[in-house]
């Protein structure tokens, strides 16, 4: 029950009704009584209902997490068993049917379903705690992003439990995709996923973008901004603008096997490369999008380590932009060996040389702020530091495909598999591991235990460089890529073995990893506010934060607002004591574009069931298409049809109406 | 050693590509080496131990590490902005054929490479299966066309990739500089047998070249015993409707040109030596060598199939 | 201490008022997102048609007898929905009636002769690339337009049923760009099939 707002009550005539649309809100302290009526407002409801309802943006970024970590394990088990096939020449352990649908479903599972998600959960959790916020912009937009993830990753694992997953790859080119060569359900499963996948994307960009231009603390400036608000908003209206592209080149693909149109057939005139250039019009940008966050978080977690501010804020910020927008412009260097005129190769070679340079910015940054600083060498340290060796390696081998004639041989070679992985796991999978280290106490109120923390650091780091440091030889000495055995007299065999054998320790130090978080969970030490006495909003908050964040809304007056009286590098100082009061309802403060200043109470939607049901019900339509059962589909779409106007009807508890009249 | 193996190179291609490669390979190990070793460096000698001080003290030296980055950029420039120029280089160098090369068309298939060679004084042609022979210190330029999907064609010993795409006609030169036996492999997933699609570039004195073109131009010789004769109706009876041999009724495409087959060292796309055994294995069922492969089970009886071995040991 | 803790603050609006709130920013990158979509549409068609061999395009000199005419109608159908989102700023709810429904009624009778110019097409949607393309671009637009009239009668309704106070009307805007952004997509559609081959493109 919420207290008598600052309106009058019930009087009739306009000017009240002008009274209720602007209020000043109270300025003060925090109280026990304010933290249990916010406590009470914000809170999920237990039960089933809450669960399925709700719109909590910490409960959904745990979500994300545990289903994208779901994905990787699943993904790694796809990869161990190839290595197993590949450990030595002219293995029968799979039939080719079998290896090729594994590589690609391996590739699917982990870029789609694991290393985009990841990020999204982690900055669905820590975002508005980063802002100083109580919540993301939309948060039914937000439940319904990971209910489509959930919902898309089921109906493409569907595929695959019926022996149809993907099987031409990840980037799944034409003509083999179309179904004169690929009949089965494969290509079908994939497409639609895919384009069922897009709309998680998208609205979850579309959440963050204007989260990032809308719902900051007062002060937070876009010079305060942590590294990781500059990746994942950088990755966000890069989303936006790329999935449009793989999700029509899927559904053109789609209706080219299903109703027999002519996008990609050459004989009605279709282009194949069409195909290539949308996808790698999507997929270039994308491997920014899915390593950008993560840089960000390393960004923002490693200093904490050193025990000073990050060198070279601005540069870094600014690379981070600089390195997407340049990535819209290198997605011909995954085609360089289609037959292109010598203009167009030479300048996308350029391009591709060139964007080594914002990318190295972050390298230099992060080894000055180690040497400059006092690193402390804690697990989370560990992962976080192995990201820079990591990162190098994926960029010089990259570096290296950018030119030309070196790509020609390079490209669709065992190398290319080791810069992918270099780059993928060195810089998304291993700043992932260190976050969940750091941050792992924020969530859960609990420290991951150090020892075994090392332990699956070292595990994992040598298990990796043993398994695709090699790689970058075995593809100079000519394996192909996306082979399913290799003949003897290739002399592959030595080196194959050592990756599979270092692709088992890997998987042991994911094991290690795995088990540290799955028993901290009730065995770790109690965290406490803030451990690692780190400089950003979260950590002061309780942790796990409560459902509202903050019980009143802080102010910014640095980059380092944990930190304010040690730094001394301003006379301001943040303030987290006393701040506007929203506690009329479920409450959040809106803030001007560039410099934060309040510009709007907003009132939040509570927990409800239409994201899912909406979910559910694109699932149901997703369904019929794929087995083109028109019935079905209609169901589906009317369920959708419904559940967008029941979620688009103006409501007077969000003020998106006056009460009605007749 | 490495037959694919591209680190060094038997062609004019390779000898323009593979020291600019070599280069970047050493900047890349330089500047791994260097990074790791700073990093390595920093950790060990500025780090603080793990303790309960550790964590609450910030380390408040002002020096500006801005120099750092400035550094470290000026200097990676360089090797780039070195590498882009060579880039342009060896592209305009070796963008366009040099004089009078000798021009083969090439169809990938699943999972094989048709190749035609035509004689251009009187127009006859001939086409071979995944050995393409080609004259030593001579260009060659390569019609690239598909009759499927997208294949690559790659011989690492003598130039990189070029994508062998259906609906164009995709060109690349190649020449090799000493004889031998260059081996090649498809370059672009193809579905089921993208594995085994390998191929052999062979390059020959020019005389020995020449000697094989008139060899393989000619169509085959009757068969000489009663038993190759048996062979050869059995074949135009099953095989002749992918198979051709010049000089036959049997005149299919879909399957290689089998006219001269003896002269041939591998079979089945590079997966098997051309012997007996290994022939006859790969005609009697080719699913148990190749699975999926396009050339079904033939379900030959004994008989038959000694017959048919008869007559292709003919095919010299 | 922060200067806000003690200045005078002001007072904020609370929730949406008139057409400013947070919806408008999610409406934005709706737009953007579709517009991108119709982007790589378009892209396909350019890259497609001076890839194949010429002619490409089915129709050197598409008719333009129906498609003028229905491109005013849609033009027509915005200048409506303006008119009405006007009207909601004073809550002239006869006027919003009046003005979305014309909006709804064009858009339908746009929605109706553009079926009718695919029925009178000679060919089909697997005749040949040109013609898959023409048809998705064109129907992946009349669709977006179905989901506009899904909006307008929406609004038409919630018009109707008072919801929408001089400051409390965000909802109606939103919708109002999102059928803009319909017909300005129509604009750079109609361009390129049925300006282009007139120009000499892929003819």
């Amino acid at each position: 029950m919420s207290p008598p707002s600052a309106t009058a009550a019930v009087a009739p005539g306009g000017s009240n009704r002008e009274q209720s649309i602007r209020r000043t809100p109270t300025i003060g302290p925090s109280s026990n009584e304010l933290r249990e009526r916010l406590q009470r407002i914000w809170e999920t409801k237990p039960g089933l209902y809450g669960w399925l309802a709700t719109v909590d943006h910490k409960e959904i970024g745990i979500r994300y997490i545990v289903t994208a970590f779901v994905m990787l394990v699943i993904g790694g088990i796809e990869a161990l068993i190839m290595r197993v096939q590949l450990a030595g020449p002219e293995q029968t352990l799979l039939t080719p049917q079998q290896y090729n649908m594994l590589f690609s479903t391996h590739g699917v599972t982990m870029i789609f379903l694991y290393a985009s998600p990841i990020l999204s959960g982690f900055s669905n959790y820590l975002w508005p705690l980063l802002f100083g916020s109580r919540d993301m912009a939309f948060p039914r937009l937000n439940a319904l992003s990971y209910w489509i993830y959930l919902a898309a990753g089921i109906f493409m694992y569907a595929g695959v439990f019926v022996g149809a997953g993907p099987n031409d790859g990840w980037f799944n080119y034409v003509p083999y995709a179309q179904f004169r060569y690929d009949p089965g359900l494969n290509i079908d499963f994939y497409s639609l996923g895919m384009i069922f996948l897009g709309i998680s994307t998208s609205v979850g960009a579309a959440n963050f973008i204007v989260t990032l231009l809308r719902m900051r603390a007062p002060g937070m400036s876009i010079n305060r901004l942590p590294i990781i608000i500059w990746g994942t908003a950088t990755a966000s209206f890069a989303n936006l603008l790329i999935v449009p592209a793989v999700s029509l080149a899927f559904f053109l693909l789609w209706l080219d096997r299903q109703f027999h149109t002519q996008f990609f057939q050459v004989s009605g005139g279709g282009q194949p490369l069409l195909w290539q250039h949308l996808f790698w019009m999507f997929g270039h940008p994308w491997v920014y999008a899915i390593v950008l966050p993560a840089m960000g978080m390393v960004s923002d977690g490693l200093p904490v380590f050193c025990r000073r501010p990050l060198v070279g804020y601005a540069p870094v910020a600014l690379a981070t932009v600089a390195t997407m927008l340049l990535g819209f412009g290198v997605w011909v260097h995954h085609m360089f060996a289609t037959g292109l005129p010598g203009l167009s190769l030479a300048f996308f070679s350029a391009a591709s040389i060139l964007i080594a340079v914002p990318s190295a910015i972050s390298v230099f940054s992060w080894i000055a702020t180690i040497w400059l600083g006092r690193p402390v060498i804690t697990a989370a340290f560990l992962f976080f530091a192995s990201t820079i060796v990591l990162f190098v390696i994926g960029g010089v081998s990259g570096f290296m495909t950018a030119s030309v004639p070196v790509d020609w041989e390079l490209t669709d070679t065992y190398f290319v598999v080791a810069h992918l992985h270099y780059v993928l796991l060195g810089i998304n999978v291993f700043p992932v591991m260190g976050a969940t280290h750091f941050w792992f106490p924020k969530f859960t109120g609990r420290m991951m235990d150090e020892r075994l923390g090392r332990w699956s650091f070292w595990t994992t780091f040598t298990g990796f460089n043993v398994a695709f440091l090699p790689m970058h030889l075995t593809g100079l000495w000519g394996m192909p890529r996306r082979v399913y055995t290799y003949p003897v007299e290739m002399g592959l065999g030595p080196i194959n073995m050592v990756s599979t054998v270092g692709s088992f320790v890997l998987a042991i130090g994911f094991l290690l990893f795995f088990i540290n978080v799955l028993r901290s969970r009730t065995r770790g030490a109690p965290a406490g506010d803030n451990p690692w006495d780190a400089y950003t909003l979260e950590w002061s908050t309780s942790s796990p934060p409560p459902p509202y964040n903050f019980a009143v809304i802080p102010t910014v007056a640095s980059r380092h607002m944990l930190w304010e009286d040690q730094l001394g590098e301003t006379r301001e100082r943040s303030n987290l004591e006393e701040g506007f009061i929203l506690d009329h309802g479920k409450e959040a403060l809106a803030t001007s574009a560039l410099d934060a200043e309040p510009q709007r109470i907003l009132h939040m939607p509570d927990d409800t069931i239409i994201p899912f049901v909406l979910a559910a019900g694109m699932l149901v339509l997703f369904s019929g298409l794929l087995v083109r059962n028109w019935p079905i589909t209609a169901i589906g779409g009317l369920i959708c049809a419904a559940d967008l106007v029941a979620w688009f009807w103006p409501r007077i508890s969000l003020l998106e109406r006056g009460p009605a009249h007749g | 050693m490495h037959p694919l193996g591209y680190l060094s190179g038997s062609g004019a291609q390779t000898a323009s590509v593979v020291p600019l490669m070599w280069f970047m390979l050493i900047v890349s190990i330089v500047v791994t080496v260097v990074i790791v070793g700073l990093v390595i460096w920093a950790i060990m000698t500025k780090r603080e131990p793990v303790g309960p001080r550790s964590l609450r003290t910030i380390a408040l030296e002002h020096r500006d590490g801005m120099k750092w980055i400035w550094t470290g950029l000026a200097i990676s420039i360089v090797p780039l902005l070195a590498t882009a120029l060579w880039t342009v280089a060896v592209l305009a160098k070796t963008g366009s054929v040099p004089g009078a090369p000798l021009t083969v068309d090439i169809v990938a298939k699943r999972w094989w490479w048709d190749a035609q060679y035509s004689d251009g004084a009187t127009g006859e042609r001939f086409g071979v299966a995944n050995e393409i022979h080609i004259p030593v210190g001579r260009p060659v330029l390569l019609h690239l066309r598909s009759a499927d999907v997208i294949h690559s064609f790659w011989v690492p010993k003598l130039a990189g990739k070029t994508d062998v795409i259906p609906g164009q006609v995709n060109a690349m030169w190649i020449q090799a500089d000493a004889p031998g036996r260059y081996r090649g492999q498809c370059g672009e997933f193809c579905g089921a047998q993208h594995a085994h699609m390998a191929f052999y570039v062979v390059a020959d004195p020019p005389l020995q070249f020449a000697q094989w073109e008139r060899q393989q131009m000619q169509p085959a010789f009757p068969p000489a015993t009663v038993q190759a004769s048996a062979g050869l109706s059995y074949f135009t009876q099953h095989c002749g409707r992918c198979h051709s041999v010049r000089g036959t009724p049997a005149r299919g495409t879909f399957g290689p040109d089998l006219t001269h087959l003896m002269s041939r060292e591998t079979i089945a796309a590079g997966m098997l030596q051309n012997n007996p055994a290994a022939l006859s294995g790969w005609v009697e069922n080719a699913q148990i060598v190749k699975p999926g492969a396009l050339m079904p089970n033939q379900h030959i009886s004994g008989p038959d199939l000694t017959l048919l071995r008869a007559y292709l040991e003919t095919l010299r | 201490m922060a200067e806000l803790a003690t200045a005078t603050p002001t007072p904020l609006p609370v929730g949406p008022v008139r057409d400013h709130g947070i919806g408008r920013g999610g409406m934005f990158a709706l737009i953007a997102s579709e517009a991108a979509l119709f982007g790589y549409l378009l892209f396909s068609y350019y890259y497609t048609g001076a890839s194949a061999p010429t002619p490409w395009v089915l129709e050197a000199h598409p008719a333009l007898k129906l498609a003028l005419p229905n491109t005013l109608i849609l033009l027509l159908s915005s200048v409506a929905i303006w008119f009405a989102e006007r009207a909601t700023r004073h809550e002239e709810r006869a006027k919003a009636l009046i003005g979305c429904g014309i909006a709804f009624v064009l858009g339908t009778i746009f929605v109706a002769v553009q079926m009718f110019e695919w029925k009178a097409k000679a060919y089909g949607l697997a005749k040949s690339s040109y013609a898959s393309l023409y048809y998705i671009t064109t129907g992946f637009h009349m669709a977006h337009v179905v989901v506009g009239l899904a909006v307008l009668a929406m609004l038409f309704v919630w018009t109707g049923l008072g919801y929408f106070t001089p400051t409390r009307r965000i909802v109606f805007t939103n919708g109002s760009y999102y059928w803009h952004f319909v017909d300005a997509i129509w604009l750079a559609v109609f361009t390129t099939y049925y300006i282009t081959p007139y120009l000499g493109f892929a003819t």
